[in-house]
């Protein structure tokens, strides 16, 4: 297997650093800061324990008795993102880019977030590591997920709404990357996904490779033997990134991408199902965009698959038939919430939920001796009042 | 020779600092854009930056954001650009530099933009978010079809890194003045000068300013170090203002000459033409 990305930070004929020249020698100078850290033991060390006191990880593995039954196929197992320090994946990035960031002598942070939980992972180890913080969130989302916007500003961040473009996260992306570029001097920008420039595919990935790694030795645990499917939803990609990583070496195993289908056709986010190759946010990725370039409008109601590009590393392994990618509507995905709540006392995220969903039509069809794994990546407090007014009369 | 080449050579034969002024193409809409092309030419524009309106565009400040938005609502498109370069072309002599974001360009492919747009009368290319590391597959094309693609250096740009750049560099090199976005400032940096001195004294193309130039007093005090002044969001702010009234494009125009008086006031840089070293080699 080749070693991805190359040297310029292209994963095959994806990603790279397509960014203004103002930004260019600060992404130079984290890939080197990086590079050092990554084999540097005391870094590693202070990541190790973070994780293990903070996050509370290596989060469980848990056998889904009572889904599998329901299901009728394969045995189904949930990692459980949901169970990490503020609910959701994403604080296993911000911690290690805050810990880059005080390496390089930072003093603020800041953050582009969609769903609010990568918003609220940096300005959680903003509070731990004493860092200044603002998140940018786009002004569709600070209405669709209020109570994450009132826990980021008791964490101390200042919340800067977005209200140019489509108000989502690809607005408020291009907000933050406008910030980086005024303040490059003493501001760091923890990118929440697999995506951006180089090295930010890359970093995020490895900072996420936490949760394959985990995988792997507890179904080894558990069942004697590594699994047959894995399935994680895919916005930007980080949540998947993380658990296929470990993974992809082991041709056997199936990886399914689960992509935002949104209410159908033209009204989705699922950019390597319906997008073509483009320049977003500094890298060569699938985007969905017109036939003149422009980027198109997006809808999910899961605001963190709510965007119109992928990670680039997602981008190649699909094009090599690595992994697969499948498309699960805003509606499956509300069914796929209330299945896993009903059926395993778990609220997923809407954004866990399509794995959920998506599952749930894979499983029946599979054989008992099966294993299945989905990525529970966070928890759904936050989309409680979405999911309502989403049933309107058919709530609960 | 270029068009951008030759320009500068006249300019510097004249001892003079060129001024380039920035439009977003379709804002409001390609007619106006047509007209005041043609105005700012007249009032003493040297070469002429037209924007391709992108919808992320992200190292904009929100003036040419607004701009961008007001051109793609109703569908200005690479087509439509170089269409009205075609137009302009059958009068116009001074050159059309094109100023955009690299997706708009990749989808309607390298080699047919560089051939298209050479046809219709582009003489440069300036992507924003394609610096020289990704820049070899369009500027293969570029060169090719013999347009200047500027490369930009910026405050942050460290003197080892400009060489490289300036070792790519083809008509001129841009020069971007302020840590940050386009948009309008009230002051420019303090060590402006000194950054675009010490630029200027190894690049074997000329220098131009841009980014935060917004007023007379700000051009004057590029134009005493560095051979042209960009000046974008100052013009986009009279085209908003004046939108819906029929002054626009002479509201236009009178910046332009504002603009181009104050830089005639100034003395050229003294060693424009005698000291432009040779091309760096990387």
């Amino acid at each position: 297997m080749p070693k991805l990305p190359d040297k310029h930070g292209h994963f095959g004929f994806y990603g790279g650093r397509y960014v203004a020249e103002t930004l260019m020698p600060a992404l130079l100078e984290l890939e080197e800061v990086y590079c050092q850290c990554r084999r540097d033991s005391t870094f590693k060390r202070e990541l190790r324990a973070l994780q293990r006191e903070y996050i509370g990880r290596p989060t469980p593995l848990t056998f889904a008795a009572r889904l599998t039954e329901r299901l009728g196929g394969a045995k189904v197992y949930l990692k459980r993102e949901d169970l990490c320090h503020t609910g959701a994946h994403k604080i296993n990035n911000t911690i290690g880019q805050a810990l880059l960031a005080k390496r390089m002598g930072k003093e603020r942070l800041i953050a582009e977030t969609g769903a609010g939980q990568h918003g609220v992972a940096t300005a959680t180890v903003a509070a731990l590591l004493g860092f200044s913080c603002e998140v940018f969130m786009g002004c569709e989302d600070t209405v669709r997920q209020a109570p994450n916007v009132f826990r980021m500003r008791l964490l101390g961040a200042t919340l800067r709404e977005v209200a140019s473009g489509s108000q989502t996260l690809k607005d408020a992306m291009n907000e933050a990357l406008r910030d980086w570029i005024t303040h490059v001097a003493h501001t760091f920008y923890v990118i929440g996904t697999v995506a951006g420039p180089h090295p930010y595919p890359m970093l995020v990935r490895d900072f996420q490779s936490v949760i394959g790694r985990e995988t792997k030795k507890q179904i080894v645990q558990h069942e004697g033997r590594l699994p047959d499917y894995l399935i994680a939803c895919v916005g930007g990609g980080s949540n998947a990134m993380g658990l296929f990583a470990p993974f992809l070496p082991e041709t056997a195993i199936h990886m399914v991408a689960v992509e935002a289908g949104g209410l159908g056709a033209g009204q989705n986010a699922a950019s390597m199902a319906n997008g073509y190759a483009g320049v977003l946010h500094g890298s060569k990725t699938y985007v969905l965009q017109d036939e003149t370039g422009q980027i198109s409008a997006t809808h999910s109601l899961a605001p963190g698959l709510d965007y119109p590009g992928v990670g680039p590393e997602l981008s190649y392994w699909n094009d090599q038939q690595r992994i697969r990618c499948v498309t699960v509507q805003d509606a499956q995905a509300v069914e796929g919430m209330r299945l896993l709540a009903e059926t395993e006392g778990i609220i997923p995220a809407l954004e866990s939920a399509h794995a959920v969903a998506y599952a749930a039509t894979l499983v029946p069809q599979l054989p008992a001796t099966a294993i299945v794994v989905i990525n529970v990546s966070g928890r759904g407090d936050k989309d409680l009042q979405s999911v309502a007014s989403f049933l309107g009369e058919n709530a609960l | 020779m270029t068009r951008i080449a030759d320009t500068f050579t006249q300019l510097q034969a004249r001892g003079e600092v060129g001024l380039i002024p920035f439009i977003t193409a379709g804002d409001p809409d390609m007619e106006t854009t047509f007209a005041l092309v043609h105005e700012m030419a007249r009032q003493g524009a040297d070469i002429i930056e037209l924007g391709v309106p992108f919808s992320d565009p992200m190292a904009d400040g929100p003036t040419l954001q607004r701009a961008a938005e007001r051109a793609l609502q109703h569908g200005t498109s690479l087509s439509h650009v170089f269409e009205l370069v075609r137009r302009l072309r059958q009068s116009l002599t001074i050159p059309i530099l094109l100023f955009g974001y690299y997706n708009p360009i990749w989808r309607y492919g390298g080699e047919r933009f560089a051939a298209d747009a050479r046809q219709a009368g582009v003489d440069g290319v300036l992507c924003v978010d394609l610096p020289p590391e990704e820049a070899e597959e369009l500027k293969r094309e570029t060169d090719r079809h013999d347009l200047d693609m500027i490369f930009l250096l910026a405050p942050t740009s460290s003197l080892d890194r400009a060489q490289k750049v300036l070792a790519r560099a083809r008509g001129f090199i841009y020069y971007v003045a302020v840590t940050g976005v386009t948009g309008v400032r009230a002051a420019l940096p303090a060590d402006l000068s000194d950054m675009v001195r010490r630029i200027r004294a190894i690049s074997p193309v000329p220098v131009g300013v841009g980014f935060g130039i917004s007023s007379a007093e700000h051009a004057v005090q590029v134009a005493g170090v560095a051979d042209a002044a960009i000046v974008g969001s100052a013009i986009s702010q009279v085209i908003e203002q004046s939108l819906g009234r029929p002054d626009m494009v002479p509201r236009v125009g009178a910046l332009i000459a504002e603009l181009k008086t104050a830089l005639r006031s100034i003395e050229t840089p003294n060693d424009i033409g005698t000291t432009i070293a040779p091309p760096l080699q990387s």
